[in-house]
Formats: C-alpha cells, structure tokens, sequence
C-alpha cells in the first residue's frame, strides 16, 4: 500500500523540481499546487464530465465484451462463420480508430453513442480473439469424458459447451477484459475529441484553447484514474468470480 | 482366440464381445483388428509397452476413436490416468457431470452415497483444488462409478499416484467395480496380477491382443505372494519377450 504513495510523491516532488529548474511559465507546464488548486475550484465540473466519460467507458466495454463473446462463440460454432468473420474482424483492427472517429461522430451524433460505438469498436477485438483462444483450448481430456457420458448425441452437444468448453474459457475471457479495460478509455477520449459537447476529453480540448493548463492536467489526471479505476474493478470481480483461477505467482 | 475358463465350466457365458476392426495413424497401423470376449464382472488387463496401441484400443472401445464394429458407447464409462475434475465445480456437482451433460435430473442421494462410500463426505462441497491426489482420483472413481455402466474402461487410472495410494486406491477400485466388466489398460505388471482376472498382451506392429495369463483367486491379491508370484514373472517375461 505504501509503495504506490512513494512513487506518487516522488513524481510529484520531480514535477515541481522540473517547474522550478526550468523556470516554466504556468501555461506549459503548471506546477503541482496550481494542479490540485484546479481540482478544488473545479471539481464539481471535473466530476460531472468524468461521469460522462466513465458512463461512455463502462457502456463501451459492456456491448463491446457482448459483441466479442457473440463472435467468439459465432466462431466456434460454425466452420462457415471462422471461413467469413475470422478474415473480416482481422482486417477491422487494420483500420485506426482515429480515421473511423469522425465518420462515427458523422453517423451516431455528438452524444454519447458515438463514443460507445467507438469503445465497443476497440474493446470488441481482444475480447473475441481471447475468448476464441479459450474455446479452442479446452483440455482434451474433459472433452473426451463429456463425449463418453453424452455417447457423443449431439443433442446435447450445447451441454457441453456451455458446462467445459465455455467454463473453460472464462479465465482467458477475463484477461480479454482486462486489456479491454485498458483501451477502453483510449475509445472514449478520441470520440470526445473528434465531436463532443460533453466528456473529460471535450474537457481538455476547451482548456487547452483557453490555455488553462491546469485544468488540463487535472482533467488527465482525473482521466487516467477512471481509466486505472476500470482495470482495478474488471480484475477484482475476475479474481473473485473466478476463484478456481488460481495465481500461481502470488506471495512467492 | 479361446482362453481356459478361469473359475468353472459354469461360470457365465461371455455378456459382451467387442470387435475391432484395426486402426492407423495415417498410413501407420498401431492396432490390428481384435476381437474380446468379456465375461460379466470380469476384469480384464490389457498390458504393453507405452506407444503400443493400448490406448487407441480403450479409445476406439469408448467411440471417442472410430473402427468398432460392435458399438458399446451407450454403456461405457470412461477413467482416465488423469483425474479430470472439473476445477470450477464442487466435488459432488464433478460427481453428477454425467447426468448434468445429458440434462438428466442427478440423482444426488446416490452421489452423496458413493462419496461417502469412498471417504470423501467430508469433501463433498470442496473444489478439486484442495483435495490431494489420491483423494482427487477417488473422486473421478465416484464419478465413473455414478455413471452406472456395465463396462468401465480405465486407462492407467492410478499411474499418477504414489506407490501406497496407488496399492489402495486398487483395493478400493476392485471392491467398487466388482459387478461390472472392467477393461484396464496398464504398463505395470504388477498391478495387472493384483486386481484382474485376465491379463492380455498388446504387442507388435501392428498391435494384437496375445492371451498372458488367468487367475482362479478373487481379486485384489498380492501380486508378491506364492501364489501370484508366478503368474507376475510370467507377465514380466511377456512383456520382455522378442515378438513373433
């Protein structure tokens, strides 16, 4: 617990050492207390665009992880769907999101579906390429034992995927959301910035054209620890809804 | 092929008989057809070198390979050297996979019985992940046994356990699978004489099924005592010899 706290004050206590050193005007780069002055007389602004832009990131990752698990599943089933899809949703992640941004923000509007859409659109791939993985890596062994119980009937073949394969799989779904977690954000902010007219992102562009630096850090510090927040939450339910999972790197 | 009857001229006629029509790996035969008569509540060995088809053919019983020309998938269960707990489900829900994978209503009375039965009623609640291995193993013989199948085929069930657990574990496998036709495959000899009532080679290239030995006296029994010492060296010797 202490260890993080350190490295912040050291950072902080480095921050104010490069302000002083190289006598820099406010305008880039304010110093700490300027910083945490923004956050007192800002905050209740700061808080309303973080809800905006957290509400963007955790809808994002929802309908992206239930896209990525539909095709994941979409790609197990059917050889069909992995000859089709598979090539389509490689391709998709060839194109930057940055260059879809503005068409998004053309089609879906300055609120907030265009920024989910553009979450999903990042969060959608690692979901489904990790879950896929998890599928297609079910021990054979219990494969085998559920095919001599079920004397192989395909009738209840959905048994079986839904009790082994996709049990399974859940571990290396719950990694696929966390990376997910992690590029949530990136979704969320590109969307602010390309059209918005609310978000922690429309933040920062409003104070950078007003060059209120300060509040332009306190807005990415705020950012960034929604964005830490988010990964915290995504790992802890992993970790406590899949016990069995067991670390075993922990306390070594 | 035509083996001595082991106990009387009376004893049961043969309950199954299991014909296999060979198998290879590509252009490579590892089994050459085979045919075996299991007499009810038999326990046949099935012994030889590791890579020699032994599992092909357990596989091939079990349909999870083809080539069986007498379909028995609908009443095998299946044991394998590794347990195969489920690591996210319960001791007892493990028990009752069976029965949940084909959407059947478990019938969790018996489970809890045969937990019982086997040392485990202390477990029933516990994930795999506590249990050590001999206790694990005990738990996938529950489960196979909670399948209620005339055949039960094991492949290496105990070869994973240690030499004390692995005696045990035998003696409780033999007293739970008494009623039922057993096909054991196995690299050791010596657990072949303890607890089967046939001992079969499958050897060469490729594989056949060669008559080793038969036992008169019930199972377990010591594979070291007078009696048996025996027909354990002559085992040993059958896996030894050069093959025709």
């Amino acid at each position: 617990m202490m260890r993080p706290l350190v490295t912040l004050l050291g950072l902080v206590l480095l921050w104010q050492l490069i302000v002083t050193l190289f006598a820099l005007p406010p305008y880039i780069l304010p110093p700490p207390y300027a910083v945490a002055l923004a956050f007192i007389q800002r905050g209740d602004v700061l808080l309303t665009e973080a809800a905006v832009t957290l509400a963007e990131m955790l809808l994002g990752l929802l309908f992206g992880a239930l896209l990525g698990a539909m095709a994941a599943l979409g790609l197990l089933a059917s050889n069909t769907a992995r000859r089709w899809l598979l090539p389509v949703i490689v391709a998709s992640q060839a194109i930057p999101v940055f260059a879809l941004a503005p068409l998004l923000v053309l089609w879906f509007g300055y609120g907030m579906a265009s920024k989910i859409v553009m979450a999903m659109l990042i969060i959608f791939f690692p979901v489904a390429a990790t879950l896929y993985d998890g599928l297609r890596r079910t021990e054979t062994g219990w494969l085998d034992l559920a095919q001599v119980m079920t004397a192989n009937d395909p009738r209840h073949r959905h048994r079986v995927l839904l009790r082994i394969r996709l049990m399974a799989a859940l571990p290396a779904f719950a990694s696929g959301l966390k990376i997910a977690a992690a590029v949530a954000p990136i979704g969320a902010v590109i969307g602010e910035w390309v059209g918005a007219s609310a978000g922690l992102g429309f933040l920062m562009l409003q104070a950078n054209a007003r060059v209120q630096t300060d509040l332009m850090f306190a807005a990415l510090i705020t950012l960034a620890l929604c964005a830490v927040a988010l990964y915290a939450a995504v790992d802890f339910l992993s970790r406590r809804l899949l016990p069995w999972q067991a670390d075993s790197h922990v306390s070594k | 092929m035509t083996l001595p009857l082991s106990s009387s001229s009376a004893s049961p006629p043969f309950a199954l008989r299991l014909k296999g029509g060979g198998f290879a790996y590509g252009d490579r035969p590892v089994l050459a057809p085979f045919a075996l008569d299991l007499r009810a509540g038999e326990t046949v060995a099935i012994l030889g070198p590791s890579g020699g088809g032994k599992s092909t053919l357990l596989k091939q019983v079990a349909g999870l390979l083809p080539g069986l020309e007498t379909p028995v998938a609908q009443s095998v269960a299946w044991m394998a050297q590794q347990d195969l707990l489920l690591p996210w489900a319960t001791i007892r829900e493990n028990v009752l996979l069976g029965a949940r994978l084909r959407g059947e209503l478990p019938d969790i009375a018996r489970a809890e019985t045969l937990l019982r039965r086997l040392g485990l009623n202390a477990w029933m609640d516990s994930y795999p992940a506590a249990l050590s291995g001999g206790m694990r193993q005990r738990a996938a013989l529950a489960r196979t046994l909670m399948e209620d199948r005339p055949l039960v085929l094991m492949d290496e069930p105990f070869s994973a356990l240690d030499a004390i657990t692995r005696a045990s574990m035998q003696d409780l496998a033999c007293e739970m699978l008494r009623d039922r036709m057993v096909l054991l495959v196995t690299h050791d000899p010596a657990e072949a004489c303890r607890i089967a009532d046939r001992v079969l080679l499958l050897a060469g290239h490729p594989a056949r099924l060669l008559p080793v030995t038969d036992f008169t006296t019930p199972a377990p029994r010591d594979p070291l005592s007078p009696a048996v010492l025996p027909a354990l060296r002559a085992v040993h010797a059958a896996l030894q010899e050069p093959l025709p």
